[in-house]
């Protein structure tokens, strides 16, 4: 199973928290190098089937590779692979940019020469050389983001889950993000995003629209604005949403 | 071992980097040092004295001098007329009350017994017993300055045995540790953990290969190396500064401090498990560790005299078995051997609170 040609597949993946579920038989495979991007409203399930990918939650049912690792069974072979960074930035305010990145290569299991080295690189890559030695509170939010990032991908890991990256952050910082982003996806990395952001989203090889727990559908930007007939993105979105909520009131 | 390193290293780094909690915690030990090594005192001073002197004789305004000479008395009513002690009692002219009868002095010279009467206000029941205890202790003294050892001895309680000043400080000490390090340790732990959830740093350790027993050693190694130095000098304040004897093994204490200070870490853990924010985290641990080691431990109250239900429920707070072991060790010199029932139970409950924190801390993350 760990030949897959896929980064990530889940077949029938099903998360119910009491009589709610978050997510709802979704089924998906993602090649390896490509940047697929969830599009959903809050509450859709995007954040949950990350956290189920990222081995943080088990689902209810169905089944979940990632790296060719089956999620369920072999949790901790997947987290060795992959990177994640949550929605809220989640760093040590209180330490320096310097002892974040130390600390997160250190769970690792990077030895010291290594850690030493990947801060190098990354720091130089993402404009964070400077910044090393400042504490991260008192950091604008957009630089805390590309620490954030730089913590996720330190261990140089396949995968990198970001769950809304770009929350909060102004479209300046946005755009390096996605530079960023871009130079990681060339590198043969590849990048799982969620986002409510429709200019995000025209960032992504393909995206796949969540909605309850849903994947409505899955292709590439633009050929789903040519599917709606709308010319943005924003407006095939709301469609397909008000479709299938339509359908939904009309089965009733 | 590498990720155990680096989550030590960033706990220190926390602990180093915030200088005031890290001043709070070592301020709070001290100033609870101070109020419960001055404050809280249980030996008493001055208590208010009436003596109904019937003799009148040299012999007996030589035992009423010897009582006020003791510090322990102060006379309020000096009277050769008969008292009525209720009256005196219910008018709060005096504590206790000394009643010498008419042939005292001649039956001292005899060598007769000599009914002395001391009567106590037992409102304050405490305050009775250890003026009871007190007047025995001065009248014993006096008849043995007088005859030697062939004195009429009254009966002597085992209680001066180790403290014979009856010096609360000397017991109240070295509880205060047992109850500090409980305090510290709870609520350090919890407190770190909650700060992580509240942070979502703690989601961020999780999707990474690191082992829950890693996260939870990696933390719990830092807080208690800064527990153990607390704890160093609490006790050696007690020493050269309260003057509280330490006759045992610093040794022996050493080893069960370690395993009391993991009981209390782990309890810690598990308040971090149900709470989700700082504050709550906080607030449970003062209340859970405090109250039960202060009430429940026999640190002031005798266990003795609890009712049967709160005294079995005394068994499952730690700080019961470890102010046995460090009064034990540190007044008693007592051995391995003498402190078996405390130190069994001890590393039981320990055992049992480290199993089922680290248990449910990995499920509750789940």
């Amino acid at each position: 199973m760990s030949e897959s040609a896929f980064a990530v597949e889940t077949k029938d993946l099903t998360q119910r928290f009491g009589r709610f579920t978050a997510v709802d038989r979704v089924t998906m495979t993602v090649a390896k190098g490509e940047i697929y991007g969830f599009l959903g409203a809050n509450g859709a399930g995007k954040t949950t089937t990350i956290r189920i990918l990222c081995g943080l939650l088990r689902p209810t049912s169905g089944s979940a590779f990632v790296n060719g690792h089956d999620v369920i069974r072999y949790p901790e072979r997947v987290k060795a692979g992959i990177g994640y960074m949550s929605q809220k930035f989640s760093l040590y305010e209180d330490l320096r940019v310097r002892d974040n990145l130390v600390f997160f290569g250190g769970i690792y299991g990077l030895g010291r020469e290594r850690i030493e080295q990947r801060i190098a690189e990354i720091t130089s890559a993402t404009g964070l050389t400077e910044l090393l030695t400042r504490k991260v509170r008192g950091l604008p939010t957009g630089w805390k983001q590309r620490l954030a990032l730089a913590c996720a991908v330190l261990h140089d890991p396949g995968i990198i889950f970001l769950d809304e990256p770009t929350g909060g952050v102004d479209p300046v910082s946005r755009r390096t993000f996605w530079d960023f982003i871009y130079s990681l996806a060339d590198a043969g990395k590849t990048i799982f995003v969620t986002t409510h952001y429709m200019d995000e989203a025209e960032y992504c090889h393909r995206i796949a629209i969540m909605y309850q727990g849903r994947i409505l559908m899955c292709d590439s930007p633009s050929a789903i604005r040519e599917s709606t007939g709308d010319a943005l993105l924003e407006d095939a979105f709301i469609r397909l949403i008000t479709r299938e909520s339509d359908t939904e009131t009309g089965g009733d | 071992m590498q990720r155990l390193r680096a989550i030590m290293k960033k706990e220190l780094l926390h602990i180093i980097r915030d200088v005031r909690s890290l001043t709070i915690i070592f301020l709070l030990p001290l100033i609870m040092l101070v109020l419960y090594g001055y404050a809280i005192r249980l030996d008493l001073k001055n208590i208010p004295l009436a003596v109904w002197d019937a003799d009148n004789s040299q012999e007996s305004r030589e035992l009423i001098r010897a009582f006020t000479h003791s510090g322990y008395f102060t006379l309020t009513l000096h009277a050769i007329t008969p008292v009525d002690p209720l009256e005196v009692f219910q008018e709060r002219r005096a504590k206790s009350v000394l009643a010498i009868p008419v042939d005292y002095g001649a039956r001292l010279h005899d060598g007769r017994a000599i009914p002395v009467q001391f009567l106590s206000d037992a409102s304050e029941s405490n305050t009775a017993t250890i003026a009871g205890q007190y007047a025995e202790q001065i009248i014993l003294s006096r008849l043995m300055s007088r005859f030697g050892t062939d004195a009429p001895l009254p009966d002597v309680r085992a209680l001066v045995l180790f403290n014979p000043e009856l010096e609360s400080k000397v017991f109240v000490v070295p509880g205060l540790v047992a109850i500090l390090f409980m305090m510290i340790c709870a609520l350090m732990t919890s407190i770190t953990i909650a700060r992580e959830k509240e942070t979502g740093t703690l989601e961020q350790i999780l999707v990474s290969p690191v082992r829950t027993a890693e996260i939870i050693i990696g933390k719990l190694f830092p807080y208690m190396f800064l527990a153990s130095l607390i704890g160093v000098v609490v006790i050696l304040i007690a020493i050269f500064w309260f003057g509280a004897p330490f006759v045992g093994s610093p040794l022996l204490l050493a080893v069960f401090s370690i395993v009391y200070l993991l009981c209390s870490l782990a309890i810690g853990i598990l308040i971090s498990t149900r709470v989700r924010t700082v504050q709550v985290a906080m607030m449970a641990a003062l209340v859970i560790t405090m109250l039960p080691s202060i009430m429940l431990s026999g640190f002031v109250f005798p266990i003795a005299s609890m009712p049967l239900p709160i005294r079995i429920l005394t068994h499952i707070v730690p700080a019961r078995y470890f102010l046995v072991i460090i009064r034990g060790i540190m007044l008693k010199d007592a051995s391995l051997y003498l402190l078996r029932f405390q130190i069994l139970p001890l590393c039981i409950l320990t055992f049992i609170l480290l199993v089922v924190s680290i248990r449910r801390f990995r499920t509750t993350l789940e």
